[in-house]
């Protein structure tokens, strides 16, 4: 089953239930645990676990064989992204601006253009235990990260149960991250911003069809309303963590709640089956 | 005309809050949520809705399937695996169009779909700029930039002295849309040791992108030592540590109750974002040389 670990807002507590989900099932399971959040991965902060393999993530960059190239310029009105210029006796590639489609190598009439790799971050996997960890890393300066989610996303293992941790929003990267899932659990935070995130996460998932459940992080912080509004829409609430100074100290210091605290594993082992029954009843 | 960015790297460390209580303190402003992905400054300025303008994001193509040969084609050199079944999946493409471009019967069109709304909007404070991309459309950085570029154009008409924008979590395309060029970037962070992670990488970006940077520690006493390690860090990298504000639930009983914290009580927490105004106000006043407009 691939569970992932979502919320419209950051900062609400994905990482804090990503990673004792995974840690609370590996008693029994072999667990894959997937943090999409490239942008700013912080699941390794939490399981301190060796990393011992890194493979760059690539996107395919034209490069032009000036020789061949007639300047007929093709490639540059092919390109949407705008990522060529050709000009009287040279082509400009902006790799920064490329997406890798191809289309300019393709359609390009003098088979000018072959097209070489351009790193724009990093998938990493380290192991411990029963959990298998794979984390992808977007490289400082560069915009996109659905490459590298992608490539983090291949890892997945059917035979394992997997856990996305998902960037916060709703847009293209976040969609990238949570395709595909069988089941998505949205934390949020009781609050007016957390509930406006949560709402628009909500509608994301309905877009998608993916059954989801809340997780209500640091309850009693703000008002009743989130509930209300889970009532409403018919989603359940299957975990609440109260707001408390230990339970910040411990995420402050990059311990595992149910390593800090081992009374809330059985919360955790509970919450997975709540999410089996949810998905084999649909 | 300064422009200041608040961003954070990781997201929920009261970003929001604080650009809110800015546009409570600061005088001759525009305010821009470039959040627009997860646009929150709104609950708290409660805007009145001036303009609204549609947001056409990018292109993707749509197969007729009257024309159709099911020859496969597109399937094959779509590298984003957009197509199956000859039937495109909208949120997979990228737009590229080589589909369009190769289909022997010319039966791929590519639309531009209209993608969210964007607002110019009269609040208490000043005009804000905002915007709600649709659910799980591509193309935030887009609008982002758009969002800024208006912000920008009425700030010179109306001559403001500052444009404040609330910035995204993250480092990727959207937080580079609403960096590049600002005289100025807050980064407010958590004593937490993730938020010190992500942090790095956020002045990575800054300085990626030649923007000055000054820090504000949040909640900095949920974990002191951590808050010693991010000024010692700040010290040793020459960043100025410009508040260290304190934990108090004031802040989220502000959001329940719709107000700037600074408007809600009289707290440390008050006086202390009284203060990081003063210092980042200061501060883009003094840069030479820089200007909003670059
Ligand atoms: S399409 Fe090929 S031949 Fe034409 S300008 Fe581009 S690289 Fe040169
Ligand atoms: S691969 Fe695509 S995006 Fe890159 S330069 Fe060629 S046409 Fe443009
Ligand atoms: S290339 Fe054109 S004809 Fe061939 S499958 Fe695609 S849409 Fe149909
Ligand atoms: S436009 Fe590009 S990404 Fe979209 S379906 Fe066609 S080839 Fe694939």
């Amino acid at each position: 089953m691939i569970i992932s670990v979502a919320s419209g807002k950051g900062g609400t507590g994905k990482t804090l239930v990503a990673t004792s989900l995974a840690l609370a099932l590996s008693d029994k399971r072999k667990v894959q645990l997937l943090d999409c959040d490239v942008e700013e991965p912080d699941d390794h902060i939490f399981l301190h676990l060796a990393i011992n393999q890194s493979e760059s993530v690539m996107i395919p960059v034209p490069k032009i064989d000036e020789v061949k190239c007639t300047y007929c310029g093709k490639c540059a009105e092919a390109c949407v992204y705008n990522a060529i210029a050709v000009l009287k006796k040279k082509v400009l590639v902006f790799p920064e601006l490329c997406h890798g489609c191809g289309a300019c190598s393709y359609l390009c009439p003098e088979s000018a253009i072959s097209e070489v790799g351009r790193q724009v971050g990093v998938v990493e996997t380290g192991e411990s235990g029963n959990i298998e960890f794979i984390q992808g890393r977007l490289a400082i300066g560069e915009p996109m990260a659905p490459p590298i989610i992608r490539d983090v996303k291949k890892h997945i293992d059917r035979a394992r149960e997997a856990i996305v941790d998902v960037p916060p929003g709703t847009s293209c990267p976040v969609v990238e991250a949570v395709k595909n899932s069988d089941f998505c659990l949205l934390v949020t935070e009781p609050t007016p911003f957390g509930l406006n995130d949560l709402s628009m996460a909500v509608e994301l998932m309905k877009k998608l069809r993916i059954a989801c459940g809340v997780i209500i992080n640091r309850d009693g912080v703000g008002d009743g309303k989130t509930e209300q509004y889970c009532q409403d829409q018919g989603i359940p609430i299957l975990l609440k963590i109260p707001l408390d100074r230990n339970i910040a100290r411990l995420c402050s210091k990059g311990v595992p709640l149910i390593e800090g605290m081992p009374d809330w594993r059985k919360a955790f082992v509970a919450l997975f089956q709540n999410i089996e029954q949810i998905v084999t009843a649909s | 005309m300064k422009e200041l960015v608040v961003l954070s790297g990781k997201g929920g460390t009261g970003k929001t809050s604080l650009t809110a209580s800015f546009a409570s303190l600061a005088k001759n402003k525009i305010l821009v949520d470039c959040d627009v992905d997860a646009a929150d400054l709104h609950l708290l300025l409660k805007p009145q809705i001036k303009e609204e303008n549609e947001f056409w994001g990018g292109q993707v193509a749509f197969i007729d399937r009257g024309k159709c040969t099911e020859c496969g084609l597109c399937q094959e050199v779509c590298r984003f695996e957009a197509i199956k079944d000859y039937v495109v999946d909208k949120i997979s493409c990228e737009g590229c169009g080589l589909c369009s471009q190769i289909c022997p019967v010319d039966a791929i069109a590519m639309r531009v779909p209209m993608a969210g709304h964007w607002f110019i909007s009269e609040t208490e404070y000043g005009t804000l700029i905002h915007a709600k991309l649709g659910i799980a459309e591509e193309n935030s950085g887009k609008l982002v930039t758009l969002i800024r570029d208006n912000a920008r154009r009425v700030a010179e008409k109306e001559k403001l002295d500052y444009i404040i924008n609330d910035g995204p979590p993250g480092i990727g395309c959207p937080v580079i849309a609403s960096l590049a060029g600002a005289n100025l970037a807050l980064l407010v962070i958590e004593p937490t040791l993730s938020g010190i992670h992500d942090f790095e990488r956020i002045i990575g970006v800054c300085r990626h992108f030649s923007v000055p940077i000054m820090v504000c520690i949040n909640k900095y006493d949920v974990n002191e030592e951590n808050s010693c390690h991010i000024e010692d860090y700040c010290h040793r990298n020459d960043i100025e540590v410009a508040a260290r504000i304190p934990f108090d639930n004031a802040v989220t009983e502000a959001i329940v109750q719709g107000l700037p914290v600074v408007e809600y009580s009289d707290n440390e927490v008050t006086q202390q974002v009284k203060k990081l105004w003063q210092v980042v106000s200061v501060k883009l006043n003094d840069q030479e040389g820089r200007d909003a407009n670059l």
